[in-house]
This record gives C-alpha cells, structure tokens and sequence, in this order.
C-alpha cells in the first residue's frame, strides 16, 4: 500500500497482515504513519494505490452506506481520548448504541454500564468529560469502543502521557478485552515494553515501511541492528543522533556565514 | 515568475476551496433529510444559535430603532413631513437593516460560534471519532446547526425589524412629538407587504443560508489546531459580512432596482 502527503511518501509499499483473534503491535518512531494507518484501516483516509482489506472487504471500494456498516464492527480508541464534551459519561457510552440501533433504553442503560464496569468505571456514569483525568478519560472512551463489541478494535498510543498505574491498566484492560470479546486488535505505540508485554505478533515500521517483524521474543533475539536500536532505546545507531547537518567544525568557525 | 507562479497557485487554493465548499454544501443538503426523524437535535441548536443571540437582536433592534427614529426626525422635520417617521423607519428597517444588520449580528454571535464549536469538534478529534463509530457527522453535528441557522436567521430579522420599529416610535413619539396616528398610519400606508416585507424576509433567508453555509463549512474545514480554529472563526466573521453586503447590493438591485 502506498500512501503520500504532498510530495512526503508516508507509506511506500507497506505489506501487513493483521492475525484474527489477536493483538497485533505496530511500532515506530514519531512520525512514521502509524495513526495514518489506522485511519487507513478506518476508511478515513484513502491509499493512493494498494489495498486495505478487513475481513475480504476492500474498504476503500465500498459505498458510505457499506463503510458505515462496517464500521460497526471496528472499535477506536484515539489517543486523546475524543469524548463528546457536550455528553457526559453514560451518554458517551451510550452514543454509538443510541445512533446505531433501537434498543430500548433500559437494554441501553445496562450495557452501558456494563461496559463501564469492564473498565472499572461504572461509579463515574454521572460524570462530565472535564471532571476526569487523562487515564479515566482513555478509560471512558476504551468503554465507548467497545460498545458495539467490535469484532477489530484500533488503538492509538493508548499508552502516552498515562502514569504507571493507569497505564498497566490499560495494558490488562487491552489485553483482557482482546481474549474476553474474541476481538482482534491492532495496537500503534511506541511505548516498547508495554507493546511487547500484550502483543502476539509486532510489526516494526520505519520510513513507510515494515523493517522487523515477528513475535516479541523472537524480535529481542534475532532483531536488527535498526530494530535494536529502537528496541532497546539507543540513543545513537542506524539512526543518528544528528540531524544531518555541515561539518561542525566549519560552522562554528564561518559564524554562520556558508 | 514567482510572483505568477504565487499568484497562480493563490488561485488554484481559492478554486479548490470553494469547490469543497459546495460539496460540503451537497453533503449538508443531503444530511438534512434524515433530521426529520430526530427533531430534538434540530430544537437543541434552535435553541442555541437562535434563542441565545435574541438579546443581542433585541438590544441591537432596539437602538437601531432609536437612532433611525433621531436622525429620520432630525432630517424629515426640516422639510415638515416629520409624521411620515413611522414609514422611513419601518421602510429602512424591513427592507435593509433589519436583514443585514441581523446578519452581521449573527456572524458575530452565532456563526462564531458554530465555527468555533465545529473546528474544536475537529481538533479534538470528536467528528474522527464520530465517524469510526459508524455515526455521520453530517447527519449528526453539521446539517442540525445548518438548518438551525438557516431557520432563526429571517425569524431573528423580523424580530429586530419590529423592535426597531417600537424603537423609533419611542424616540419618535415619545420624545420628539410625532403624533401616534401619523407614525402608524403613515407606516401602515407605505410598507407593502410583498414590495417590502417579502423581499425583506427573501433577503434574509439567503443572508441565512450562506451566513450558516460559512459558519459550519470553516469550521468543518479548518486545521485542526487552536491556531486553525482561530482563523476560521476570524474567516466565518469576515467572510459573512463581505457575502452579506455584496448579496445585499445584489438583492437589492433586482429587487427595488432595475439591474
């Protein structure tokens, strides 16, 4: 699949196939296109050439009725959360239960707040988006995502900007829910400890596209010298330091002139 | 060349973006079918950008009234045809200022606000959401505030109109000594119901429609950023006063004109 930006190529024919029924660890540096390629998966974005199939279905050739329908079936946590300010808690749950079905309100009250429960919210349905803190909130909207019990459940570095207790909560919740609701999920981080510890498989990006792949023990044995790098956090290796830049010594001594 | 290269590409942006605006306008037009079935969300932006901007209407109608009611006195008593106020007033008001003041009105408060509250929507990531959760923003935040605006617009325009006019007539009557019978009378003999007040009322439905079509399309379209979302507040402000006294001129000139 190919992918570009004005003249900046984000995906240069990236192949990736996403195992059903686990999770799967997209990692990278900032900047490589790993939220595109959830919002590629999503239909939100379109590949200026390749394919992106869920479930056989090449999302890019339905119709907005087809698309809609199957996003269904596909869950998103975005990384800031996206709650509807407007709503508070329970009604943020309930949204995409309300706008995609007719279940009667009491049906609705007892799923929302058993999803609630699933993230150990259940006590917070009367709050306000503002009342709550960063990892309540990622909370909230991971209830929200799996309000329609997605069969593919997107995460968009669920893990940033969390202290460490919210962010092994959200590593069990990731992890529980995947094997509890038999979903598939595709997790975009760059947190490298949290993604090994749930993910089955692990997809290493890099310049548009795949550099390493494997399970995470097997990508700590036989890893690259890149995938190392980024692995293990070295601040120095196939990817420099440096921004490329002149000779250091001539421009200091040119003043900034050249 | 690069100033011809600049200005070639200046237009191609201008080109481009008017044409996303009128598919968005195609998509908005479409998402307004469906608002039949849910009312309650249409109600709620009634609410908001009709409802909360009538004090400022009121206010504005009000002391617009009172100044048409000054200076038409001051000028017309010179001429002693001061007791045909009440037509000069309701005249300036149903046909001009009353739709167009109106409208820059509600750039300022309402369609502000729209623009503000949509292009947030987007930076925070709420109408991406929105969308992977099946659920069409078009349907379910643009073509509500759409109609919402395109509704209380004339409404919002009449109400300003009669206010003014109880305005002038406080000036007027209460404290320049017009007399009562004349300012009715003289109004009431001078104002057409369709000369007049229709093509008030026309002007201010198409003032409506492109004040709401600017006010949801800059937000839907800004950079999702705090700095984006301040242009395009900026953009919805400047941009309706500009189309609403150019469609004004337009207006007017097909409809008490020639043209």
């Amino acid at each position: 699949m190919h992918f570009a930006r004005g003249d900046r190529k984000i995906f240069d024919g990236l192949d990736i196939t996403i195992p059903r029924g686990q999770v799967t660890a997209i990692m990278g540096p900032s900047g490589t296109g790993k939220t595109t390629l959830l919002r590629l998966i999503g239909g939100q974005l379109k590949p200026d050439r390749g394919q992106v199939l869920v479930e056989g279905q090449d999302v890019h050739r339905l119709s907005l009725r087809e698309l809609y329908r199957l996003r269904r079936r596909m869950g998103m946590l975005f990384q800031s959360g996206a709650l509807l300010t407007d709503l508070n808690v329970f009604d943020n749950v309930a949204f995409p239960i309300r706008e995609n079905t007719r279940l009667p309100e009491p049906v609705v009250r007892n799923l929302v707040l058993m999803k609630l429960e699933a993230v150990g919210l259940r006590g917070a349905w009367a709050l306000q988006p503002s009342e709550l803190s960063g990892g309540m909130a990622r909370r909230v909207a991971l209830a929200r995502a799996i309000a329609l019990d997605p069969l593919l459940m997107m995460y968009d570095e669920p893990f940033t900007g969390l202290d460490p207790i919210t962010m092994a909560v959200i590593v069990s919740l990731i992890r529980r829910l995947n094997d509890a609701l038999g979903m598939t999920s595709i997790v975009v981080s760059h947190d490298v400890a949290e993604a090994n510890s749930i993910a089955d498989w692990v997809y290493l990006i890099s310049d548009g596209r795949v550099v390493d792949q494997g399970s995470p023990s097997q990508l700590q044995r036989e890893a690259s010298d890149w995938s190392r790098q980024f692995l293990e956090g070295l601040p120095d290796g196939p990817v420099p330091f440096h921004y490329p830049a002149p000779d250091y010594l001539d421009d200091l001594m040119t003043g900034g002139r050249s | 060349m690069g100033a011809f290269q600049r200005l070639g590409q200046w237009s191609l942006g201008v080109l481009e973006r008017l044409g996303r605006g009128h598919l968005f306008l195609f998509r908005t037009l479409l998402a307004l079918g469906p608002l039949a079935m849910r009312p309650r969300l249409l109600i709620r932006e009634l609410y908001s950008v009709g409802v909360l901007s009538l004090l400022i209407i009121v206010v504005s109608g009000l002391f617009v009234g009172m100044v048409l009611g000054y200076q038409g006195y001051i000028t017309l008593v010179d001429f002693g045809a001061a007791e045909i106020l009440g037509a000069v007033v309701a005249l300036s008001l149903v046909r001009e200022l009353g739709p167009v003041v109106t409208a820059l009105l509600f750039a300022g408060r309402a369609g502000s606000a729209l623009t503000a509250e949509i292009g947030l929507m987007k930076a925070t990531e709420q109408l991406s959401s929105m969308e992977m959760m099946a659920v069409d923003p078009y349907k379910r935040v643009i073509a509500p505030r759409f109609l919402a605006a395109v509704i209380s617009l004339p409404l919002l325009a009449a109400i300003f109109s009669a206010v003014g006019v109880m305005g002038g007539y406080f000036i007027g009557v209460g404290l320049l000594g017009v007399d009562s019978g004349s300012y009715w009378s003289q109004m009431q003999a001078s104002v057409d119901l369709f000369e007049d007040v229709m093509n008030g009322v026309i002007k201010s439905m198409v003032f409506g429609l492109v004040a709401a079509w600017i006010a949801v399309y800059e937000g839907y379209d800004c950079a999702p950023t705090s700095e984006g979302v301040s242009r395009a507040t900026t953009r919805t402000v400047v941009h309706t006063a500009l189309a609403v006294l150019a469609l004004d001129f337009i207006l007017t000139g097909l409809m008490f004109g020639d043209l």
